[in-house]
């Protein structure tokens, strides 16, 4: 993790790469845009106020895109709308990274077949690094997704590519199926479910 | 003034009275109850009655809403109610033809009007006859069709946004 939960015992100095360093103060300022499109957003405002408190991580709304380099893009993406989302992305200084909030974000969500209105994702206007599912996901989800694009940064290189920070991040993570297979408890009949039968049972025949 | 709520019987009698045969016999059904004007020539002039008619004093169209019947013809329904006057309300409906799906406006006698017709307008194409801004309010300029007709089909792009999922 990051500093913060690190300890210092021997005295005052710290030795780091100058890349890390860079990557850890990107990594602990996070400025969103703020804005917000439907009902995600109500979620995202919860995630900023108090109880979820995303100041603690350096993460807090700018009302600019020049000033931003996250943009959470919290709901509903009209097709009216999806200009006004490309244009502020634009206006984004680099390096900027996007979170992809919610269903709607994500896929089109609740108006996929019969949205005539709606952007099917938003990533079929905007490079999206991280989505978080749900409709809506909660503040815990959000802060989920900001905290993947903090690993996201601390991955990164001086002149590498963002795509194989996501590799090398991707590399390091436990896939997810396994991960969920593996422990839902409702899931019998599914791979990890079977997997671990397996291996219960190889364990009761060893003893 | 003690609020004299009419019945729809009495309010479709005393337009009758006035106007002649301009309006359908009252519809009831157990959600509403309502009558058509079937001469639209004399719609602006009976829902203008409807407003200042010391009897009736429907000061307030709470709601305009636009309706396709999936039957070649649409339909616009007005709510109306004396507010703080008689206390009364009143459902009335238009009807048109896809053809020619041309109605009075109401904008003038009622100010609510105005972007509730500009609404019906974008999403079912009625045109307003008599509406001095009839532009969409909800799709962008450019949206091609009028996205509730029952016939609507998605485009397959807006501005290179591909749209069917
Ligand atoms: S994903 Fe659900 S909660 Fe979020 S904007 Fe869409 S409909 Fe609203």
């Amino acid at each position: 993790m990051g500093l913060l939960d690190a300890k210092f015992e021997k005295g005052g100095v710290v030795i780091s790469k100058v890349e890390d360093l860079l990557n850890w103060s990107r990594l602990s300022s996070m400025w969103p845009m703020s804005f917000g499109l439907a009902c995600c957003a109500i979620e995202m405002m919860a995630t900023n106020a108090s109880n979820y408190d995303l100041e603690r991580f350096g993460i807090f709304p700018r009302s600019s895109p020049r000033q931003s380099d996250v943009m959470i893009v919290a709901g509903t993406v009209t097709f009216k709308m999806a200009e006004r989302v490309k244009r502020l992305y634009e206006q984004m200084t680099e390096p900027r990274y996007v979170l992809s909030m919610g269903s709607c974000a994500n896929c089109g969500g609740p108006y996929w077949e019969h949205g005539y209105h709606v952007v099917k994702g938003v990533d079929r206007i905007i490079p999206v690094d991280v989505y978080v599912p749900g409709c809506p996901p909660r503040p815990e989800a959000l802060i989920g997704g900001l905290m993947k694009i903090q690993e996201l940064i601390r991955e990164e290189e001086f002149g590498g590519k963002r795509e194989d920070a996501k590799k090398r991040l991707a590399a390091k993570s436990a896939p997810a199926e396994e991960v969920i297979m593996m422990q839902h408890p409702y899931l019998a009949g599914s791979a990890g479910q079977a997997k671990k039968e397996k291996e219960v049972e190889e364990a009761e025949t060893a003893a | 003034m003690q609020p004299k709520p009419l019945t729809i019987d009495e309010i479709a009698a005393i337009v009758r009275d006035k106007f002649g045969d301009v309006i359908s016999d009252p519809v009831k059904t157990p959600t509403a109850e309502f009558f058509t004007i079937t001469d639209l020539e004399y719609l602006q002039a009976v829902m203008y009655f409807l407003r200042e008619d010391d009897r009736l004093k429907f000061n307030y169209l709470y709601c305009l809403s636009g309706v396709d019947n999936a039957d070649g013809t649409l339909s616009v329904v007005y709510h109306l109610e004396s507010l703080g006057i008689h206390g009364h309300r009143l459902e009335v409906k238009a009807h048109c033809t896809v053809e020619k799906p041309e109605i009075p406006s109401v904008s003038e006698i009622w100010r609510t009007a105005d972007w509730h017709e500009r609404e019906a307008y974008d999403l079912l194409g009625i045109k307003f006859i008599g509406h001095n801004d009839l532009r969409r309010i909800l799709c962008p300029e450019d949206w091609e069709g009028h996205p509730l007709r029952k016939d609507y089909k998605v485009a397959e792009y807006y501005h290179g946004i591909r749209v069917p999922y």
